[in-house]
């Protein structure tokens, strides 16, 4: 579904994508591991046109989309949760959810249906959303993306700064998106061992280059690519 | 005691035509982090406009209504063709382009239509009201006045807090880039605000011409106190630049008639010049983000 051909992106005379080369299928979860500046926020930020890649294409349904607007790869049905605090502080709970499907008018899931999903949104669906925790804050930003029904999402550092429960709810909530209705899941994270437990594939990036791209388990029992690049 | 009351009315009048001044430029602060000095300018050539349309047709809300929709025009064009070009660059480079396009208007609009003022006509009367045998300072024209503002700014709020194209402006604003990810077309949303706050500056300047004239640099003074006004209100609160614009109207007039007129923009620029000392923020500042 999302296909990358030797994609390339730089930040003035530092390569941070170096030729990545990569595909997720519907219904898969695939998760980009690596150190910090690996190059994995980058990847998605070029996937979804936040970046101008340097060289090298994007592919979402076998149509080129590599320079295409931000807006558009969006509307496409490429749903980009950033990392960290992607909610509109200023705006209520209910309005970051509302905003998150406004182009797709009546086709959009109504917030009642993410708040099903996500129950401490509910109380708090009137309030600015910067009276949030970060816990909240990651549910919403989750459940906003949902809100427009992507065909793909693209998850950067879901369980940053989360209690361990809570993440294991996120990530568990991501797997059965991916099953229950076919998403084509890129997840980025620095907690390697909780993403592996829920992927289809890994994908190790160093140094903006894919260095490994195998299924989950044969990752975790590579002793050498664990300690040198995955910190467990 | 009249006196007081003289005063204390025509405050509110001209606070109202500051007030649309002050949400022009809100409007357009919020969204791109600009403050356009070329309002007053872009207002002066609307109202010029307006002017000419009511010469040749007689009708003022015709003239009225042209000038809200160049208002609205030339913001959009402004945005599209000068300001998103430096949107994204050092903050200095904004202010700049806005000077120079005060520059350039105010020069433009001597070549068109020359120095000299010319008159404008009110909507309404400019007498006084009588009351009980006292004619006070406040006319039909002020009450129109203070109806069409109130009117603006009624819309503006619910065009922000209740549509979804509202929504979406508001989303641009504060986070552009998270809005982008969100599948708001982010750029036409500038462009669509600085049509309003151009359209909001428009009506201001149809409002105050009858009582300064038409001239190319007659509406500096109101763009001042537009920006006085936005200021006291914290820059970033479109109520806020009421509740300012109001304030302000009240003491200039206070100022205009104890002291003289002689005194009212000095008086403008010490208020700023406190306010800023005393409270960066301004007297309404935004909400604070709790830290998590």
């Amino acid at each position: 579904m999302i296909e990358l051909d030797g994609l390339c992106a730089d930040y003035g005379p530092v390569r941070a994508l170096d030729g990545v080369s990569l595909t997720v299928e519907q219904g898969q979860v695939t998760a980009v591991l690596g150190a910090n500046g690996a190059g994995k926020t980058t990847l998605l930020r070029t996937i979804s046109g936040l970046v101008r890649p340097s060289g090298g294409g994007v592919f979402f349904d076998g149509k080129d989309i590599t320079r295409g607007r931000v807006e558009e790869i969006v509307r496409l049905g490429v749903a980009h949760v950033p990392e960290g605090r992607g909610v509109i502080t200023e705006l209520t709970v209910e309005e970051n959810l509302r905003l998150g499907g406004l182009y797709r008018k009546r086709q959009a899931v109504p917030p009642a249906e993410i708040y099903e999903m996500f129950p401490p949104l509910r109380e708090r669906s009137t309030q600015p959303a910067s009276r949030l925790s970060g816990g909240e804050r990651q549910m919403l930003s989750i459940g906003r993306a949902l809100v427009a029904r992507p065909r793909a999402l693209l998850l950067d550092e879901p369980s940053l700064g989360l209690a361990p429960l809570v993440v294991a709810n996120i990530l568990g909530l991501i797997r059965s998106l991916a099953d229950t209705r076919g998403l084509a899941v890129l997840l980025v994270e620095q907690n390697a061992r909780s993403a592996l437990s829920i992927a289809d594939r890994g994908v190790v990036l160093n140094l903006g280059r894919v260095v490994a791209d195998r299924p989950p388990t044969e990752l975790a029992v590579d002793e050498k690519l664990r300690h040198a690049y995955l910190g467990f | 005691m009249t006196k007081f009351i003289d005063y204390t009315l025509n405050g509110i009048s001209s606070g109202a035509v500051y007030a649309a001044v002050a949400l022009a430029l809100v409007l357009i602060w919020r969204a791109t982090r600009i403050v356009n000095f070329a309002q007053g300018a872009m207002l002066m050539i609307t109202t010029y406009i307006a002017a000419a349309v009511i010469t040749s047709t007689g009708s003022y809300v015709l003239g009225f209504v042209v000038a809200l929709a160049a208002g609205f025009l030339l913001g959009a064009v402004v945005e599209r063709l000068l300001m998103r070009r430096v949107e994204q660059g050092p903050p200095l480079n904004a202010v700049i382009v806005s000077l120079g396009l005060y520059t350039f208007l105010v020069a433009l609009a001597g070549m068109i239509w020359g120095n000299t003022p010319r008159p404008f006509p009110p909507a309404f009367s400019l007498r006084g009201y009588d009351l009980g045998g006292t004619r006070y300072l406040f006319a039909p024209n002020d009450t129109y006045i203070v109806l069409a503002v109130v009117f603006i700014a009624v819309a503006l709020a619910a065009l922000f807090r209740y549509t979804p194209l509202g929504l979406q402006m508001r989303a641009a604003a504060f986070k552009p880039e998270v809005a982008q990810l969100l599948g708001v077309r982010v750029g036409r949303m500038f462009t669509l605000g600085w049509g309003l706050a151009a359209l909001t500056g428009a009506i201001a300047g149809v409002l105050v011409a009858p009582s300064v004239f038409v001239a190319p640099n007659n509406f500096d003074p109101i763009l001042i106190s537009g920006f006085v006004a936005a200021v006291l209100g914290g820059l970033d609160s479109p109520s806020g630049a009421v509740a300012g614009a109001m304030i302000l109207g009240l003491a200039l007039s206070y100022v205009a008639g104890y002291e003289g007129d002689a005194l009212v923009p000095m008086a403008a620029l010490v208020i700023l010049i406190v306010v800023l000392m005393v409270r960066p923020t301004g007297l309404f500042p935004a909400a604070k983000e709790r830290r998590v």
